[in-house]
């Protein structure tokens, strides 16, 4: 599952960063344009289209009762899936989920789950019986690198504009869905000693490293995940935390603004 | 080089379906990034390397555990690594930085990070969820590594207790099993 870069590619990417620079203009530690866009699709109780640079990432969330986990009666259900669609990606294949699509749906759940952003004892309708189900479903629509920090937030803003289906249910008047936090992932890679943010395709074959850090609003970290068959210094790491910290907060912002 | 975690059905409280399942892939691909620096598989060309983990009973850190089973059995098989790795991971229990949570800390804990690394400290593996502050987390990944470090140490322990017991034609000839 890694796309294939040619030599000349690489050499010229790695020419550039000997000088301090990046294919599209980069600075290390700065991101392509984020462009967030909710209630796109209709029929979904929340949606979000993220666009971070030319990456595209739909979000839809879709809601309904069920059964509550026995270890957690009073609690509603986060369930998240990613499709990584084939015509994404040269690397992406039709068939059952990969292992990386897997890994994107669960980070994307880890950021969601571990921030506590949706306060799932809301979400009971009769304690050990009934609760709402949360179903958020990624779809991954282009990857030009960087696909996890674009589902990430597309997950976020799907379910800030989620209002709880309870009407179509027999449940009382639809509500908007609560949120008390917004979760953001950061991913760095980290190339001859060089940590970039926010890597873009070409940049993501380059690297044998990645960390994502997923942060909250009071700015603890709710997630991390090294991936990628390199190493990392300590030192790298706290590196990439101290700026993945900075970084999402200035993400926060724009996306509140949206 | 492929590597499969899995557990098994008995080794929990409330029995686990056979099989995988998003968390036992997710655990593979990250156990299989944590050794493959350390591999030189450039050594055996068109082949695969298979590691099989199975947890038979799970006390919280069977990932850790399978790491650190996986590098020694992969020295072992007599696979050629640039390093050891060793793994470990640490939490916050009750406000409190701990080493190597158990299950019971595991599941009442506020966050849990595991870490894989070399003798050198340089690290192959690190994952967290639930929450820590930046200068919590720091500490986390110190403690996690010291903890790594005594387990290094079990590891070379094993390896070279094992090598010392050989009788002579043993060290030279090859496999027991061959």
């Amino acid at each position: 599952m890694t796309n294939v870069i040619s030599e000349i590619k690489k050499d010229f990417i790695y020419n550039l960063l000997l000088k301090g620079e990046r294919m599209d203009g980069r600075t290390f530690d700065q991101y392509r344009e984020i462009s967030i866009q909710r209630d796109v699709i209709r029929k979904a109780e929340g949606s979000a289209l993220v666009k971070l640079g030319q990456s595209q990432v739909l979000v839809g969330v879709k809601m309904q009762p069920g059964e509550p986990f026995q270890d957690s009666p009073n609690r509603g259900v986060i369930i998240t899936n990613a499709e990584l669609v084939p015509l994404a990606s040269p690397s992406f294949e039709p068939g059952p989920p990969s292992e990386t699509g897997i890994e994107l749906a669960r980070l994307v759940d880890r950021g969601v789950r571990e921030s506590k952003a949706v306060d799932l004892e809301a979400l009971c309708i009769v304690p050990g019986k009934q609760v709402w189900i949360i179903f958020i479903d990624v779809h991954i629509l282009d990857d030009c690198g960087n696909i996890l920090d674009a589902a990430s937030l597309g997950a976020i803003a799907a379910l800030l504009s989620t209002k709880v289906p309870a009407s179509r249910f027999g449940l009382g008047e639809d509500y908007i869905l609560p949120i008390r936090d917004i979760p953001v992932a950061t991913t760095a890679i980290e190339f001859n000693d060089v940590l970039m943010f926010d890597p873009g395709v070409d940049e993501e074959a380059i690297a044998n490293t990645k960390l994502t850090i997923i942060t909250t609003v009071e700015g603890n970290i709710c997630g991390t995940q090294k991936s990628g068959k390199g190493m990392l210094k300590p030192e790298q790491a706290y590196r990439i935390i101290d700026i993945a910290c900075e970084k999402a907060k200035e993400i926060r912002e724009k996306f509140l603004e949206a | 080089m492929r590597y499969r975690y899995n557990m098994a059905s008995f080794s929990v409280e409330e029995r686990k379906r056979p099989g995988p399942d998003r968390r036992s892939y997710e655990l593979s691909k990250v156990s299989r990034e944590a050794l493959e620096p350390v591999i030189l598989t450039s050594f055996f060309p068109r082949s695969v390397i298979d590691v099989f983990v199975e947890v038979l009973q799970a006390d919280a850190g069977t990932r850790t555990a399978g790491i650190n089973a996986a590098a020694v059995a992969l020295a072992d098989a007599g696979i050629p690594m640039k390093s050891m790795i060793s793994s470990c991971a640490a939490g916050k229990v009750a406000d409190t930085i701990v080493l190597d949570p158990m299950k019971e800390e595991d599941n009442f804990g506020q966050a849990d990070l595991p870490i894989a690394m070399t003798p050198g400290g340089d690290i192959t593996l690190m994952q967290m969820d639930g929450g820590l502050s930046p200068d919590e987390f720091h500490r986390a990944v110190e403690m996690a590594m010291k903890g790594a470090r005594d387990i290094y140490e079990l590891q070379r322990a094993a390896l070279v207790g094992k090598y010392s017991q050989m009788t002579e034609p043993e060290r030279k000839g090859a496999h027991a099993c061959d």
